[in-house]
This record gives structure tokens, sequence and C-alpha cells, in this order.
């Protein structure tokens, strides 16, 4: 067994509303920053998970991805291989 | 004697001692339901209160959906048993999936703490079956991720089945916008207010009923709801669930 380290980014979904990233994008102009468009707020976890293989793995993450970090209905969300940190990694 | 009627108490709950009054007042005997809990102890409905389930972290309602409570809440829902959540139980329901949709964060961004105007679309409903018609019913609100939001073909089945429940309308009773609209508090789409599943027997709204059970709280409007749900449970401890579903009798006054 081993250790693998992955992060969830987790976003509203292209469409979807998303007023955080609205009133973001809006407060740009107060920062004296112009030409940034598009933003879209969203989270990210980052988890250990030990299995047999980092396909394993990836498939535990991608079953919380799924029912747990996002919403389908209204998120999308990517998996990232990470590195382990330190004290995860022993 | 009066029908059983569970309120589910997850940590962060902060609407269950109202709800517990709101339905003692509707005639029910309530009981409090621990979320730990496997069972629901033989009660004929269950009300999700409104509150911050699990301190609403990762998405409002999702932690809740997971706890052991809400495995007997979804096997009662799929016997036909009468759930309702109210505002964070109505969040805990959709990210459940046991109604449609999902409730996002309000279109203002803002937390909003006040009285809103919803009328019911349904007469026929063990929810509404005592609300008489289809006047406005002042009620609060509280809460920040409550725009409800579906994708289009399930927003076009639930008009064509009859399964928005409540919708947002102004103090005449006029359906409320989508955006910008100060009737409809959230920016919910299709002002919808609460929703029902396919089956009718799992209902959800963000409006408070409960905090709206007593004139001395400024408004009794939200009380018809709980004493149809308190009417169908009777019904349905009597009867069986089918009869729970049944179409009501009309109400008095209707």
């Amino acid at each position: 067994m081993s250790q693998y380290r992955f992060a969830v980014n987790v976003l509203p979904k292209p469409g979807i509303l998303d007023p955080q990233g609205r009133a973001v994008e809006g407060s740009l102009g107060h920062l004296g920053v112009e030409g940034v468009s598009g933003v879209r707020v969203g989270r990210r976890v980052e988890l250990s998970v030990e299995a047999g293989s980092e396909a394993d793995a990836r498939a535990t993450v991608e079953r919380l991805a799924r029912e747990l970090f996002s919403n389908p209905l209204i998120e999308a969300f990517e998996i990232e291989r990470i590195d382990v940190p330190v004290e995860a990694g022993r | 004697m009066s029908v059983r009627i569970g309120v589910v108490v997850f940590p962060g709950s902060n609407c269950d001692r109202d709800t517990l009054r709101g339905l003692e007042l509707a005639g029910a005997e309530a009981v409090p339901l621990w979320h730990e809990q496997g069972s629901l102890d033989g009660v004929a409905a269950v009300v999700l209160p409104g509150g911050f389930a699990y301190g609403d972290y990762l998405r409002a309602g999702v932690i809740a959906r997971f706890s052991p409570v809400m495995r007997a809440v979804s096997a009662f829902a799929g016997e036909g048993g009468l759930v309702l959540g109210i505002c964070n139980g109505f969040q805990v329901l959709a990210e459940a999936g046991l109604v449609p949709g999902a409730l996002l964060r309000n279109r203002g961004l803002r937390f909003l703490g006040r009285d809103v105007r919803i009328s019911a679309e349904r007469l026929d409903t063990p929810f509404t079956s005592l609300v008489g018609d289809g006047r406005p019913l002042r009620m609060p609100i509280a809460h920040g991720e409550g725009c409800f939001f579906a994708d289009e073909t399930t927003l076009g089945e639930l008009e064509r089945e009859g399964r928005v429940l409540f919708r947002y309308v102004d103090a005449s009773g006029r359906r409320a916008g989508e955006a910008a609209d100060p009737a409809n508090p959230n920016g919910s789409l299709q002002a919808i207010a609460g929703v029902l599943n396919a089956r009718g027997n799992v209902a959800g709204l963000m409006p408070h009923p409960e905090r709206a059970a007593d004139r001395l709280l400024g408004s009794d409007d939200g009380l018809p709801i709980l004493r149809s749900l308190v009417e169908a449970a009777s019904r349905a401890a009597r009867y069986g669930v089918d009869a729970a579903s049944d179409r009501a009798p009309v109400a008095v006054g209707a």
C-alpha cells in the first residue's frame, strides 16, 4: 500500500450563476486592475489516500468528488495529483 | 390521540425547537430525532428543520445527507413516508436527491432574514391541503443559499407535473420575477420557493412556516402548512402511507 495525495478543484459549471465570482470581478476596479474577466470562485479539497495503486486511489477520490465535494447539478470538478507532504508521507 | 411527528436535530440545527412547537400548535405530538440515530422511532412524518447542519461546511446540507438519520429518512421517503424540509432542511433534501434541484447562493450574495410572501400552487397535497386558497402567505426567510436552481429539463418537468409547491409572490399575489424583484428575495428560478418530489410525499421550502405559526410572531400564515402535514400524517398513521398522498378533502372555507 502506498499513499497518494490529490487535490480536487470544484468550480461552478459554465452557465451557472456565480454571484461570488461576479462580486470579486466587480471589486477589481477598486484595485485599479483592468482587463480581468471570467472570474469564477470555487473550492479546493486536498486529501491523501492509501491504496494499492494510483488508479485505485484515484477511483476513491473520484467517488468522493462526485458524491461529496461537488454537486453534479451545479458544479464540475477536476482531480489533480500532488506531492505527499512530509508529515503525511512518513 | 395526536399523531407523532419527528423533527430531526443535526449539530447546527437551530429551528428544531420552533418546529417542535409549531407542530404541537398544529395538533401533533412532536418528538426530536437525533442525527446519529438510525431509526425514526415509528413517527408518522418527519420534518427536517432550519439551521446550519454540520456548519454548512462544504455545501449547505451535504454533510447532513450522509448522517445515519438521513439513511432512515431516505428509506422512509422511499416507502411513501411524509417528509418536509424547511430552509436548511430543504437544502439537505436537495443534496440527498429526495427533491429535485439545488439551492445556490442568494443572487444578492447576502444572508437575508426578513418576511416574504409565498403562495401555494397546489392545494391538494399533504403539505397544503388546509391552506385553503392561493392567497399570499407571509412568513420569514433566513438564508444565504436559497436561490432555487434546476436545469431546463427539470424545470419543465416540475411545471408540467405540478410539482412547484410554492412560489414567491408580492403582497397582491402577483408571481415574482426572477431578478431584481424584491418579491423574489434570492433570485430563485421561476420564483420557486418550494417543490415536491415525483411521488408527492416529500416537499421542501425555503421560508419558515414554523416562525409564522402564532399571531404573537406577527403572522400565523405558516400554521395551515403545518396543520396540513399533521392531518396527512394522521391519515397515514391510520390508513397507511397511500392515504396521506390521496387527494385531501377540500378545506373548510375553501
